[in-house]
């Protein structure tokens, strides 16, 4: 199977025409993802490579049956391309956007938990299950099919560990990253909560790191039976200082809380494997399988 | 972006939240002036710095007359405070505010911030205010009232009752704090605030509501909407080459160790500076190098490492997705070129073409440890650097 995204999935870029959206709707393309269509307000008609262009997300939904949108927007306009999105009926929406202020996202969370999208991100890589979709800027190549899902705040703290399972021949079923912003619009739970039902996935990697809840929030869903599949834990940031803001807006130890040392205490407590060595995370996956 | 306390106040008075009477100095004659124009029997003096914990290390002071309002001012500033939040070097003292004195019949805390985990805006109150909202938490959690705003729907005349009430308060102090909760709130949203406190907010032996202390945070993400605030930070206040990294869009962070990292990714970076202190070493920074890492980025990544002179030794981790390891190299080899790299350089590069790559660095001029694995590669930039010491 594969959460979120598979082999059926029908992509539309917002902001296909610019740099980044242009650049990384050709390597979806090139790892066989569906991208059936791009929105740039003003470039309708327009193509790339073949795939149409259109003005708004509402004919990008009527004439090539988009299921899923990819947005490669500016921070000042991608809350608006969000709720366009999810007005339009799209059910996945992945939003790389790094630098939306946090009061936005806020609102367009509020708004869209009331329809039928589910947001993931902002400021993430993406989704990919291996071999079928790649919704997002990871590198496929690093990539295989296989039981392993993976979730994390991170970017290429991600691509490490997927690096490290791919190597020694253990894939993923499908890798998901949420983000580095404080208030992301998927969780870990939401993730574990999938993963839970997918039959394909035999154990998780959670990549967490500090600032906020979600480690504990997820060891608590764990620990009240909600997830009972092995979980490899790594969190990033032992040695941060606290009240400093660590390249991620939502990676900061605010008034004491959010420490890794919490975090990696209550993944424990809830009976998940914890790799201290970020350069151990395959290896502590291949004992469990 | 933090601001001092002065700043914070004159925010609040903007939005009609009552403050102390008192004005910021910078000089023990200027304090002098504040004070004297105050006309009041006791005078506050208060160290302004980005951290807390002022007053339990010396640097809120209550005085009686002008004369020793200016002669405490001379003896705080210039003086390093160290606070329980300064962190051990501590802050210099620059900057004063000089306030009436008040009579304190009651003192509570009133927060407002962003609820990561409900998704919602938090007003958060407490009949025991001047103490950290932790101890508050750790010692009585039952005395704070938390209410979750939804943004969409605002914070009602309802929601403000609801907190005044809650605080046991009577009288006209259940209006103006009130007002004060409904006040707060829209500066939080106005101004893209990641956090308002006042602890304590207080209720006088009038009657009267004052916020006696002042904090606000915003949102670094939304500056570029509020060109106003960005005239409030205070440089002084910040690690000179963190300004610098900011300037060249590179997030960094400057720690006390001895091995200087250079990383492109944010958790990557954190994983980095984990994996040293695993291997018995202590990281000189935090650095993502965002926006790829060619050839400009790398010089001014190699700028700021070369300027911290704790740095024994320098961890590059790359991992190359979608920019090719090859390419990372040859960007290294040239930023060497305009940089003067004075000690040793570890490099760990992986992903796209990274065999290409080192090969690469090893045929180099320079003489670059290339390491193929993380773990080989901090061991080998902790066994550089050499012990740290504290």
């Amino acid at each position: 199977m594969s959460i979120f995204v598979d082999e059926k999935t029908r992509v539309v870029v917002q902001g296909i025409t610019g740099k980044e959206g242009t650049f990384h709707t050709r390597r979806c393309i090139a790892y066989g993802t569906k991208i059936v269509a791009g929105v740039t307000p003003g470039k309708g008609g327009q193509d790339l490579d073949g795939i149409p262009i259109f003005n708004t997300v509402g004919e990008a939904v009527k004439e090539a049956g988009a299921t899923v949108s990819l947005i490669f927007v500016p921070p000042a306009f991608a809350p608006d391309a969000i709720l366009e999105s999810a007005a339009a009926g799209i059910e996945l929406v992945v939003c790389i956007t790094e630098g939306i202020p946090v009061l936005d996202i806020v609102k367009v969370i509020n708004i869209v938990a009331d329809t039928k999208t589910r947001l993931i991100g902002p400021n993430c890589p993406g989704v990919i299950s291996p071999g079928k979709c790649k919704v997002g800027i990871m590198p496929g190549e690093i990539h295989m099919p296989g039981p392993v899902g993976v979730v994390s705040r991170s970017g290429t703290l991600t691509y490490e560990a997927v690096s490290q399972l791919t190597k020694i021949g253990i894939g993923q079923s499908t890798c998901i990253g949420i983000g580095g912003d404080p208030v992301p619009g998927t969780t870990f739970i939401d993730c574990l909560r999938l993963f839970e039902d997918d039959p394909v996935t035999s154990v998780v990697v959670l990549i967490g790191e500090i600032g906020g809840n979600s480690e504990e929030d997820a060891a608590a869903f764990i620990k009240s039976g909600n997830f009972t599949k092995p979980l490899v834990s790594f969190v990033a940031g032992s040695g941060a200082p606290a009240g400093k803001r660590m390249g991620h807006a939502g990676a900061i130890i605010s008034g004491g809380k959010g420490t890794a040392k919490d975090k990696i205490m209550a993944l424990e407590e809830a009976g998940a494997t914890i790799v201290l060595d970020p350069a151990g995370i395959g290896e502590a996956v291949a004992g469990i399988l | 972006m933090k601001i001092h306390e002065y700043q914070a106040k004159n925010l609040f008075r903007e939005y009609g939240i009552p403050v102390p009477t008192g004005g910021p100095a910078f000089s023990a004659w200027e304090a002098f002036e504040v004070a004297s124009k105050l006309k009041t029997e006791k005078t506050v003096v208060k160290a302004q710095i980005h951290a807390g914990g002022r007053g339990k290390a010396g640097g809120v002071k209550i005085v009686n007359t002008p004369e020793e309002v200016e002669k405490t001012a001379e003896s705080l500033l210039s003086k390093t405070l160290v606070t329980k939040q300064s962190g051990p070097e501590g802050k210099i003292v620059r900057k004063l505010l000089i306030e009436e004195a008040l009579s304190i019949k009651q003192e509570l805390y009133l927060g407002v911030l962003i609820d990561r985990a409900e998704r919602k805006i938090a007003v958060i109150a407490s009949a025991s205010g001047g103490m950290e909202i932790e101890e508050i938490a750790a010692k009585s959690p039952e005395k704070i009232l938390r209410f979750h705003i939804d943004p969409l729907v605002g914070c009602g005349p309802f929601v403000c009752r609801n907190i005044a009430f809650g605080l046991g308060l009577a009288g006209t102090a259940v209006k103006f704090i009130a007002e004060i909760v409904e006040k707060a709130y829209r500066l939080f949203i106005e101004k893209d605030c990641s956090l308002i406190e006042m602890n304590p907010l207080v209720v006088l032996t009038d009657d009267r509501v004052i916020a006696l202390d002042a904090k606000i945070d915003f949102d670094d993400n939304s500056l570029t909407r509020h060109k106003e605030l960005l005239n409030l930070r205070d440089f002084f206040e910040e690690e000179p080459l963190e300004i610098q990294a900011n300037r060249y869009g590179i997030d960094y962070v400057k720690l006390e160790g001895n091995v200087g990292c250079m990383v492109n990714g944010a958790g990557l970076a954190m994983a980095t500076m984990d994996i040293i202190r695993k291997y018995g070493g202590m990281p000189a920074n935090f650095l993502d190098i965002k926006g790829g890492a060619n050839k400009e980025n790398v010089i001014h990544a190699f700028t700021l490492l070369m300027a911290d002179p704790k740095v024994k030794a320098v961890l590059i981790n790359i991992f190359g997705g979608i920019v090719k390891c090859d390419m990372v190299a040859n960007g290294i080899l040239e930023a060497m070129n305009f940089v003067k790299v004075d000690v040793p350089v570890v490099v760990r590069l992986e992903g796209t073409n990274a065999v290409e790559a080192r090969n690469i660095l090893n045929n180099a001029d320079f003489s670059f440890k290339v390491a193929d694995g993380l773990a080989s590669a901090a061991l080998a930039a902790v066994g550089i650097a050499g012990p740290w010491q504290q």
